[in-house]
């Protein structure tokens, strides 16, 4: 469509990670003062293309020229030097430090051997102009600033690179309506300059606006582009899920009874806004969303472990009050965590510790607990789960898959009516897999009610009765699993 | 990502293969924290080489007998840290538990049972401000207990004035001086009791096993329904408390409350508890190797006096050996990064 050589072009990008290629083949293209939306689902090869293009990644094949000339980064700071800037959906800036500081980070501007204030400010201040912020003062800790200002501190920071490529990723992410369409108009500003944009945003009503021409990745390889920006949303998620999802899931038993939990108005400020659901016994909830929907913030306060702005919370018709997870799991609510390295195992401590924590008041006898007593019930709890390993290993050296058993384990012996599992299958195995569909099937036979939330669409299409979808905090629709399709879903995922 | 199960589970429940498993959990306790008992041992080889009194029954439990106090704060000291935590202040509470059961023995002129417990309350409460201040005041242990530090101490001078408070009742005194059998001091069979205790709590009562999962990760503590504030208050609830005992035994030794008294313990109680194998990460520690980490520190004073050498010497032979006896543990780890 232009008859200028490109600012940046890739052929054939090829990448391999063990076990996994993340690219295969990826041709990409940009022109200076134009920005190309990179659309994907989540694992598409976004993030992996990205890393390449800023030297984080050395592609295995495939070739990168930039402003005509052959690039190869080695490095990030290689990539930077070259023009090349980065602008991530949480922002890289101190927040200690001021804006002018984090500006000018790593390249301070010095007069014998000290910092030169004088000029940092004077740099900070010519940037911040050009990105509208020229109110802001110099000094200001970054702590201070809003999530809009900061971003564009970010990239006031990158032109200070003079960085001829920017790379957004998902900068709207955290960004209000307001904050967004004034980042827009920065992009036109800066794309007037001649600047070009790589724009990724889970946002598809966002591409149009902001877009002149759209490449689409699925499973690492590049499956439609268009050479325009105002592509119909719908054609772009036809393009995004393309693939046909395949029966890896079992039917969910037909279990479904009365009504267990009902939560109605739930509420907490900025994060998620008035979500009322219910789930019944026997069933299986999905909660599917964007990244950054409020799905994990969501059922993190429904045990307990965020605070709650507002809303009620009804467990087999009658209201409880949930502070702490600790009063979700005497409510009968259980909830396995999104990172098990983070928030579900102690991996320093062994399997059986770990198994047993929600336990450990339940096995007293006379106010003692008896370690053999322990290693039996992490025995059973492995025979259950098909956990390999030791009860003493320590949950460090178990494999993802086993890792994620420990965590789903430690809760069964507790029976709770409730539980709630966030991501249960990142980074498991396939064996690992089916052993947690096959655990979520037995809940839900036992007559419990279960939540599965994931960013595999498939996984939540292919285990729920329905599904809930958010959309930037909000409920956007109900779907019984006869209407969920993946289309459905993503429809109602990047509603504004 | 790959399965690391090579070494794994679902052996075969082979009779064998399950003694074998029992005697090694049987011996387990005793060989890991095995260094420091090692040390130990060599340290106290060396000396009775060295020094010809060293090894004598009598010597050995003036040793004993000079760690009771370091041992009593250890063992709260022990707690904390395998919270991933820190108590800067027990020396300080030391001090002011002290002076309170003196100050209210000799001066309000109570009971000196009633003061007993006076002074041991008023460790607990400040250890109870310490842990309201970490978990609700939310600020870290390291600030909250070096703020306590500072308090305590000067609570204690301002109550005695700078004062010591001397002359306390026979059957008192006789807690530090009485042997049974004229060699074995009550004192240590007391602390010995407290260690007997605090080792039951820490491996068989529920709220102690989750002082080890607190330290590990205290988000998966508490997302596991682990009630971490409670759990914590309680920690340094029982480590000021310990502490005011500390400070009632020294009294004891002394016939004098001093409001100085324990100044730089906590840094002794700290090297004690890390000698001993527990780390300042959280999540690991014994208190029998935090016996034994007294016991080290004790030795090494001890027969340093033997052997004549300054207490100016003792103060370097110690940090060496604080560095060393953790630097034994930290390298057999491999490194990270």
């Amino acid at each position: 469509m232009t008859d200028t050589p490109p600012l940046f072009t890739a052929k054939g990008l090829r990448k391999a990670f063990p076990g996994v290629v993340a690219l295969d083949g990826v041709d990409l293209e940009v022109h200076a003062g134009q920005a190309v939306g990179l659309l994907g689902e989540n694992g598409a090869g976004k993030s992996t293309l990205v890393k390449i293009l800023s030297g984080v990644h050395q592609p295995d094949e495939g070739e990168m020229t930039f402003e005509g000339e052959s690039y190869a980064p080695r490095s990030a700071a290689v990539a930077l030097d070259a023009g090349i800037g980065m602008v991530h959906q949480e922002t890289n800036l101190l927040p200690g430090l001021s804006v002018m500081e984090n500006i000018a980070i790593g390249r301070m501007p010095l007069k014998r051997g000290l910092i030169d204030y004088g000029a940092l400010r004077n740099h900070a201040r010519s940037h911040l102009a050009r990105v509208g912020l020229e109110d802001l003062d110099p000094a200001s800790p970054v702590a201070l600033l809003s999530v809009g200002a900061r971003q564009k501190v970010e990239i006031a920071k990158a032109l200070a690179l003079e960085s001829r490529l920017l790379v957004l990723d998902e900068p709207t992410a955290a960004l209000s309506r307001e904050d967004s369409e004034i980042l827009f108009e920065l992009i036109d500003d800066l794309k007037a300059e001649g600047v070009g944009f790589i724009y990724i945003s889970h946002r598809l009503f966002e591409i149009p606006r902001v877009a002149d021409s759209v490449v689409v990745l699925r499973d690492g390889a590049r499956v439609a582009g268009w050479p325009r920006g105002d592509v119909p949303t719908e054609e772009i998620i036809q393009a995004m899920v393309g693939r046909e999802v395949d029966q890896k899931f079992p039917a969910p038993p037909d279990t479904v009874g009365e009504e267990l939990l009902r939560i109605e108005g739930l509420t907490r400020h900025g994060v998620f806004e008035d979500v009322s659901l219910s789930l019944c016994r026997g069933e299986i909830l999905g909660i599917a969303g964007l990244v950054g929907a409020g799905r994990t913030e969501l059922v993190r306060a429904l045990v307990g472990a965020d605070p709650l702005g507002a809303g009620t919370i009804h467990v087999d018709g009658r209201t409880v009050r949930i502070g702490s997870p600790e009063e979700a799991a005497r409510a009968g609510i259980a909830m396995v965590p999104e990172d098990r390295k983070e928030q579900g195992l102690a991996l320093d401590q062994p399997v059986r510790d770990n198994a047993t924590y929600p336990m450990l008041d339940h096995m007293a006898e006379r106010g003692f607990v008896r370690p053999s007593a322990l290693n039996r019930l992490t025995e059973q709890l492995a025979d259950r789960v098909e956990l390999r390993g030791h009860p003493m290993q320590l949950a460090a050296t178990l494999s993802g898959g086993n890792q994620q058993k420990v965590v789903i384990a430690k809760w069964l012996p507790r029976e709770p009516d409730i539980v709630i599992f966030d991501e249960p299958t990142r980074g498991v195995d396939v064996g690992a897999k089916q052993a947690i569909y096959r655990i979520i099937n037995e809940l839900v036979e036992e007559g419990k009610g279960v939540i599965v939330i994931s960013s595999e669409l498939p996984e939540v299409l292919g285990l729920a009765h329905r599904v809930a979808v958010l959309s930037r905090g909000r409920l956007t629709g109900v779907l019984p699993r006869s209407e969920a399709t993946e289309q459905a879903v993503m429809q109602l995922a990047v509603e504004g | 990502m790959a399965d690391s199960n090579e070494h794994s589970a679902t052996e075969p429940q082979e009779p064998q293969a399950r003694i074998s498993r029992r005697v090694r959990a049987l011996l387990e306790p005793l060989v890991s924290g095995s260094g420091p008992l090692l040390g130990l041992i060599v340290l106290g080889t060396v000396l009775a080489v060295l020094a010809p009194n060293f090894l004598t029954v009598g010597n050995l439990f003036n040793v004993l007998q000079q760690i009771t106090v370091l041992a009593v704060l250890a063992l709260g000291g022990t707690a904390v840290i395998i919270t991933k935590g820190i108590d800067l202040s027990v020396g300080s509470v030391l001090g002011l538990g002290g002076v309170v059961a003196g100050y209210v023995f000799a001066t309000a002129g109570l009971p000196m049972g009633v003061a007993i417990v006076a002074g041991i309350a008023v460790g607990a409460l400040a250890g109870l401000v310490n842990g309201l201040l970490i978990t609700y005041g939310r600020l870290p242990p390291f600030v909250a207990t070096l703020a306590m530090l500072s308090v305590a101490r000067g609570l204690a001078l301002v109550l005695t004035g700078g004062q010591p408070i001397t002359g306390y009742p026979s059957w008192f005194r006789w807690i530090a001086t009485f042997r049974l059998f004229g060699v074995v001091p009550v004192s240590v069979l007391f602390v010995a009791g407290l260690f007997v205790l605090g080792t039951m709590y820490l491996r068989y009562r529920p709220t102690g096993r989750a002082l080890y999962a607190i330290g590990g990760n205290e988000e998966v503590a508490r997302l596991s329904g682990i009630n971490v504030r409670r759990a914590k208050l309680k920690v340094y609830t029982t480590a000021g408390a310990l502490a005011a005992v500390g400070g009632l035994f020294l009294t004891a030794r002394l016939n004098s409350a001093q409001p100085t008294a324990g100044t730089t313990l906590e840094l002794d109680v700290i090297a004690a508890v890390v000698i001993g194998g527990a780390s300042l990460n959280g999540g690991s520690g014994r208190l029998t190797g935090t016996l034994v980490g007294a016991l080290i520190i004790g030795v090494i004073r001890n027969g340093l006096n033997l052997l004549g050498v300054s207490s100016f010497w003792q103060q370097i032979v110690i940090g060496t050996v604080i560095a060393g006896a953790v630097m034994t543990d930290t390298l057999r780890k491999p490194a990270e990064g």
